[in-house]
């Protein structure tokens, strides 16, 4: 009896460092959102939050980085989805360099890669367009380590041979196995990886401010140097925003149970 | 038998490496008939399988169904329907909609109504009417391996190919389920490869039973020929139990046990050679002047299994029918004589 106390004193005394640790900057954060910043203040006010719709600026980098987020997510469905199932089912071989070139965004810093890509984006600016879209690119080439390793494990959690090699004796060709069997089977690491790509679209600011292109976080940083609250209410929205994405991901309800399928 | 031949497998090659998975295979089926094809792990059966459903490219050979060439034909146009030994339903689905997978698909389109209907008769089929909106998590073993040969047969394949469907099954359920495809099978008129290395499982179940040897099919028969008149001592000893017992061949005769009996084509025709005797060829009866001494009994229901020392040291397995193992237990002295079937005799040493 004593032993469960104990170990339930210190279970929770993790949990509230931890606790702690996460929401204390969340709560300053607040406060500092809350505090007067004109003369017409008097005591706490919610001004700053209330500004945030009319900043034109900051209203049409969010839509921007929400399109630039859309355009990476379909680069994902249909360009890295499939691929990675087509190493998976065709490519054995391939399957360790692959992995290796997914994570080499991880090992190379931002700034490197922003050093690289900078006269690629120049010409586009000049040639094609200055929109901030264009950025889907590289960041669809960023988030690899992330959603390349949830798609793995999901694709190594079913035996997706058998049910590619079931599918085709029964007619299908190779876009319908691979879009209508094996993209459904893997749905959770698909819904995973995808929001973890979102929330990091959403959170980008170093390649963005370097190459000037008004995305959310660089506009935040903007407003920041002109009105701090602003831009700290802004920035505790999105932050709240990407951790509704991220609870949102299903863990273990109804469907998600297809990556449970005992092989037994 | 030409005239019906619906499948034929043509010298079939195929290498791993330096493994020969198919070393010249060749096949006959004839419509409607279900042949196994037995043999030990890794002697290619599932290779050769996978080769008639065009899962597997060869090296060689041709493949004919229905009179047609269909060696290069993609998996997903010849209409062949595959159960696997790992389970395949399609996990998001439920086993209708995995019933009713393949009438969707463009190569054996089916309209709405009667692709429902369809699916019903094949659930009904394997038994399962009541599990058809069950996903396959939520169905035992045995019963998505039922789903699976309902989605397999939706499509009314021209061949039925079967890679050790039953190997994951514990063993009640495999006999009951082997016995059902059998039924379905022949309700069907399917025409149909099984692949097994479960002896007793071919033997009970095909028409006729091909074993298999190093990509090679050695010998193709009924089973009851196939037990009976074995032509090589590979398949004499793959396909039931065996006494090696020596003895002096001659003229198409093997003295051993006291007896003479006629060898089988394929034996060794002179010297001293080793005759491969079934257990129910040896004939036990309990005598005070016997030529051996029972070791152990071991009751088995309908017959009785007997170890037995001959009084020459030799062990012998003997299995009669229970009526005529009363009496005889473990320490009584017996004696042991050959009934007169023929035998196969394999080279001594
Ligand atoms: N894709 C493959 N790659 C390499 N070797 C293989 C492959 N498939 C089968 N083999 C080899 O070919 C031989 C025959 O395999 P298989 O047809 O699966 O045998 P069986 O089904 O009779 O057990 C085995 O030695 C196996 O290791
Ligand atoms: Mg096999």
């Amino acid at each position: 009896m004593k032993r469960t106390w104990g170990v339930r004193i210190w279970r929770w005394s993790i949990i509230a460092v931890v606790g702690a640790y996460l929401l204390v900057p969340l709560y300053a954060m607040f406060d500092f959102s809350t505090k007067p910043f004109g003369f017409q203040d008097k005591g706490r006010t919610f001004r700053a939050w209330q500004i945030i719709p009319s900043q034109q600026d900051l209203m049409i980098s969010i839509a921007r980085s929400l399109i630039t987020a859309g355009i990476v997510m379909s680069l994902i469905l249909f360009l890295i989805v499939p691929t990675a199932i087509w190493v998976h089912l065709k490519l054995p071989l391939l399957r360790r360099p692959f992995e290796l070139l997914c994570l080499l965004p991880l090992a190379i810093p931002a700034i490197v890669i922003v050093v690289g890509i900078a006269p690629l984006y120049r010409w586009i600016s000049i040639h094609l367009t200055e929109s901030p879209i264009t950025l889907s690119g590289v960041y669809s080439m960023l988030i690899l380590p992330y959603t390349y390793r949830s798609l793995s494990a999901a694709l190594d959690a079913v035996d997706i041979h058998t049910l590619a090699e079931a599918a085709r004796t029964l007619g299908a060709n190779t876009s319908r196995v691979i879009f209508g069997i094996i993209m459904p089977t893997i749905k959770t690491g698909i819904v995973n990886g995808s929001f973890i790509a979102i929330a990091l679209v959403m959170g980008e600011f170093t390649i963005s401010n370097i190459l000037n292109y008004k995305t959310f976080q660089v506009v935040i940083a903007q407003i920041g140097r002109t009105n701090g609250n602003v831009a700290v209410a802004v920035s505790l929205a999105s932050i709240l925003f990407v951790l509704v994405l991220l609870l949102a991901i299903p863990t273990k309800k109804r469907r998600s149970a297809v990556l449970d399928v005992d092989l037994v | 038998m030409s005239s019906s031949t619906y499948v034929q497998l043509v010298d079939l090659a195929k290498h791993f490496g330096k493994v020969r998975a198919l070393d010249g295979l060749s096949l006959d089926i004839a419509q409607g008939e279900l042949v196994a094809l037995l043999g030990p792990s890794g002697c290619g059966k599932t290779t050769a399988l996978r080769a008639l459903a065009g899962l597997q490219e060869l090296d060689r050979g041709q493949l004919i169904v229905d009179g047609k060439d269909v060696t290069f034909q993609n998996a997903n146009k010849r209409g062949m329907g595959m159960v696997f030994q790992a389970y395949s339903l399609f996990p998001h689905m439920t086993a209708r909609e995995n019933v009713e997978y393949g009438l969707k698909l463009k190569a054996h389109k089916t309209a709405g109504d009667k692709r429902k209907a369809r699916s019903a008769e094949l659930l009904e089929l394997v038994g399962l009417s009541t599990h058809a909106n069950h996903f396959p998590h939520q169905l035992s073993g045995g019963q998505q391996q039922r789903v699976a040969l309902a989605r397999a047969l939706a499509i009314s394949p021209k061949v039925l190919l079967l890679d050790e469907p039953l190997s994951a099954l514990d063993a009640k359920v495999r006999t009951q389920l082997r016995e059902e495809i059998r039924r379905i099978q022949i309700e069907l008129g399917t025409t149909t490869l099984f692949v097994t290395h479960d002896q007793e499982e071919a033997l009970s179940i095909a028409d006729r039973v091909g074993v298999m040897r190093n990509g090679q099919l050695e010998q193709i028969a009924a089973p009851s020929e196939l037990y009976d008149r074995p032509k090589t001592s590979f398949v004499a000893e793959f396909v039931g139990l065996t006494n090696p017992i020596s003895g002096k061949v001659s003229g198409g005769s093997i003295e051993i046990l006291g007896s003479v009996v006629k060898t089988l084509p394929g034996s060794v025709t002179s010297g001293t050679g080793i005759a491969l005797i079934r257990p129910e060829s040896i004939d036990v009866v309990a005598s005070k002047s016997g030529n051996a001494k029972v070791a152990a009994a071991s009751f088995l229901g309908a017959s009785c299994r007997l170890n037995i020392t001959m009084n020459d040291g030799a062990k012998v397995t003997a299995q009669l029918p229970s009526s005529d193992a009363a009496g005889i237990g473990a320490g009584a002295t017996v004696s042991v004589s050959l009934l007169d079937m023929p035998v196969f005799v394999k080279a001594a040493g």
